[in-house]
């Protein structure tokens, strides 16, 4: 037990955890905007693959990063439509995009399954993750549109007889939700695991999703989320190689259970209900009424 | 909607109608995707082998990504229903699933891979990759520099832990000093996570990698952290070059083309194969020159001729268990009823089997 062992540990934690971060952040600003997208893991899967395809054909890692945020724009773009102006059901069509996105994903992928890519180095993500953390946090609570953001999520009426865009907020809102999830999935096929796979991504979209839930719709708390299901999965990986007889199912259930937790413990005032969920969460918004 | 029923069906019986009489249609459940370049890849060439060897005496179709649960009973009765003669489900957790739509088609003939259980039109098959484990463990003995292998385990059932005790076996034997690291991390198929285990191990100073899961992303972390690894199910050498020792390869074309000419010429029965190296169903990837000295080759070379003519045989007693009672006695080998079942570490390795 030295230095370079912990440090090791710690490397791994923050590898693993960064693609949580970032999907996470994304959908908690679509939430915090009073809109909820099931889509998550459809749009990380998208993003994964539009970064890995661009990545073999054009050779650049910032070209792949930049067309891995647009098919995000495009994927949450074409949600927003539907749940801003059609005025769909938040959570049906959240769910279809998920299934369509893992669909999209496979298709556009056959060709590129089992290309040999030379992966990227993680470490400039993991800190963007930060930044990116602390800046929403930033924008949340001390700047007038992170006001604005918040009054639409929590009274979409209120804030359009303000004379806010209610619409558009929330468009902008979902775009940047989307991007953000393409981001945690192209870094997942570029830097992660430097490979195609379908559904490769493994359900972490619907782990973005609890760590929303369990941050309370705080910013920096996402980070204590995140960290908490990254670390405890590491954790336990390295108890097992030491030896150390612990059954793994334990952990691997524990970040839930600590969701579970969070949750009961959340919605066991009402009054903590009221402040920390958007009140305005799935509510559609009809102008003119 | 009586007209659009008349056209269904009229449809479906021009399509069915139309189709050569004599030709046999054969189906897949696959587990995941072909393109994994792991276990639903190897059976997708096998599969593509049939088709080359008969022609068009046959026609595959193939159903990819299907769960182990209740959506595989709507898999499995789709290709049923579909007028298939013989339907491969390739995957251990779909044994329950196969049986329920067995019952219900007495006249369609089933193979469950890696099943136990047979019934009159459902036979099992299944591949002796421990094997190659030992071959792979006898490598490992000898290249090891820190004496830690890391071990990368999916979940706790038999195919696994036969493979961890054969290959520790055979490590043990060459190096007494080998310890293993192993991690259980439950999923075949998560790439990030194998490639978390993968780094943990080697950060824990495991300088070779063996994985029993699915991508090839374990091979991927090792080549990055310059240790070295064995591919899984199919030669990976592409992905990790300076990493890759060999890999255990499943080959199932010859066993899936004889299967479907016994369907063809009348003549399937049920059983069970449990088949190794000496059929050529577990072969052994090319051994890394690069990597490997070649005596060692040769050695590796010699072990896959003895194991093929039956005079080496992974699991020769003395074998004991963790709390050192003797399970196989000297100069006798574990009988497969023993092997099939196989639940305990042998003694040597350290932890226990998650229950």
């Amino acid at each position: 037990m030295n230095l370079d062992f912990i440090i090791g540990i710690l490397e791994i934690i923050l590898i693993a955890t960064t693609p949580l971060v970032f999907a996470a952040i994304g959908e908690l600003v679509t939430e915090k905007s009073g809109v909820l997208n099931l889509g998550v893991e459809g749009m990380m899967l998208v993003g994964a693959v539009s970064a890995f395809v661009t990545l073999v054909i054009s050779g650049s890692y910032f070209l792949a990063f930049l067309i891995s945020i647009f098919s995000g724009v495009l994927m949450s773009g074409f949600f927003a439509i539907l749940v801003l102006y059609l005025m769909t059901n938040q959570i049906a069509t959240g769910l279809a995009l998920t299934i369509f996105g893992i669909g999209l994903s496979s298709m556009i992928g056959k060709k590129y399954i089992g290309t040999p890519i030379d992966g990227l180095s993680p470490w400039f993500f993991v800190i963007i993750s930060f930044v990116i953390v602390f800046i929403i946090s930033y924008f949340f609570y001390k700047t007038k549109s992170g006001l604005i953001l918040r009054a639409v999520g929590e009274s979409h009426n209120a804030a359009h007889a303000l004379g806010y865009n209610v619409i558009k907020v929330r468009f902008i809102a979902i775009i940047f939700g989307g991007s953000m999830c393409a981001l945690a999935g192209s870094y997942i096929s570029i830097c992660y695991a430097p490979m195609w796979q379908e559904g490769m991504t493994a359900e972490r979209g619907w782990i973005a999703l609890a760590i929303v839930v369990f941050s309370t719709w705080k910013p920096e708390r996402v980070l204590i989320g995140a960290y908490i299901f990254g670390g405890v999965t590491i954790l336990q990986m390295n108890l097992q190689a030491l030896g150390i007889r612990i059954p793994g199912q334990f952990f691997n259930m524990a970040p839930y259970v600590a969701t579970i937790i969070v949750l009961v413990f959340i919605s066991s005032n009402k009054l903590r209900i009221k402040l920390s969920a958007p009140a305005s969460l799935t509510i559609p918004f009809f102008k003119g009424k | 909607m009586i007209r659009i029923i008349t056209f269904i069906t009229t449809f479906l019986f021009l399509i069915f109608g139309s189709a050569n009489a004599d030709q046999k249609k054969v189906g897949f459940i696959y587990i995941g995707p072909p393109g994994d370049h792991g276990w639903t890849y190897m059976h997708d060439v096998g599969r593509k082998y049939m088709e080359s060897q008969l022609g068009d005496s046959i026609s595959t179709t193939y159903i990819e990504n299907v769960p182990e649960n209740a959506d595989a009973v709507r898999a499995i009765r789709k290709l049923a229903d579909s007028g298939h003669d013989l339907i491969f489900t390739t995957s251990f957790n779909y044994m329950d699933q196969t049986h329920e739509v067995a019952k219900d088609f007495p006249q369609i003939k089933f193979e469950h891979a890696t099943g136990y259980i047979q019934a009159d039109n459902v036979a099992t098959y299944s591949a002796r990759f421990y094997e190659g484990r030992m071959i792979e463990g006898h490598i490992a003995g000898h290249m090891t520099k820190t004496n830690t292998i890391g071990y990368i385990a999916s979940y706790p059932i038999p195919e696994v832990v036969r493979g961890i005790n054969a290959f520790y076996l055979a490590a043990s034997k060459v190096n007494p000093d080998i310890k293993m690291k192993i991690i259980w991390v439950f999923t075949w198929y998560d790439p990030g996570k194998e490639a978390d285990a993968a780094n943990t191990l080697i950060n824990q100073g495991a300088d070779i990698i063996v994985q029993h899961t699915d991508t090839y992303a374990p091979c991927q972390a090792a080549q990055k952290a310059g240790v070295l690894a064995f591919g899984q199910a199919s030669n990976q050498e592409e992905f990790c070059p300076d990493s890759h020792l060999t890999a255990i390869e499943d080959i199932w074309g010859p066993y899936y083309a004889a299967r479907a000419k016994a369907v063809v010429d009348g003549t399937w029965s049920s059983g069970d194969t449990w088949d190794g190296m000496d059929k050529g169903m577990v072969v052994m990837s090319p051994y890394n020159t690069k990597l490997m000295p070649a005596s060692l080759i040769q050695e590796a070379v010699n072990m896959e001729v003895a194991i093929k003519d039956g005079t080496l045989h992974p699991f020769t007693g003395p074998i004991y268990n963790q709390a050192g009672e003797i399970v196989v006695p000297e100069g006798e080998v574990a009988p497969d009823g023993m092997l099939l079942g196989m639940n305990f570490y042998v003694q040597g390795i350290d932890g226990e089997v998650p229950q």
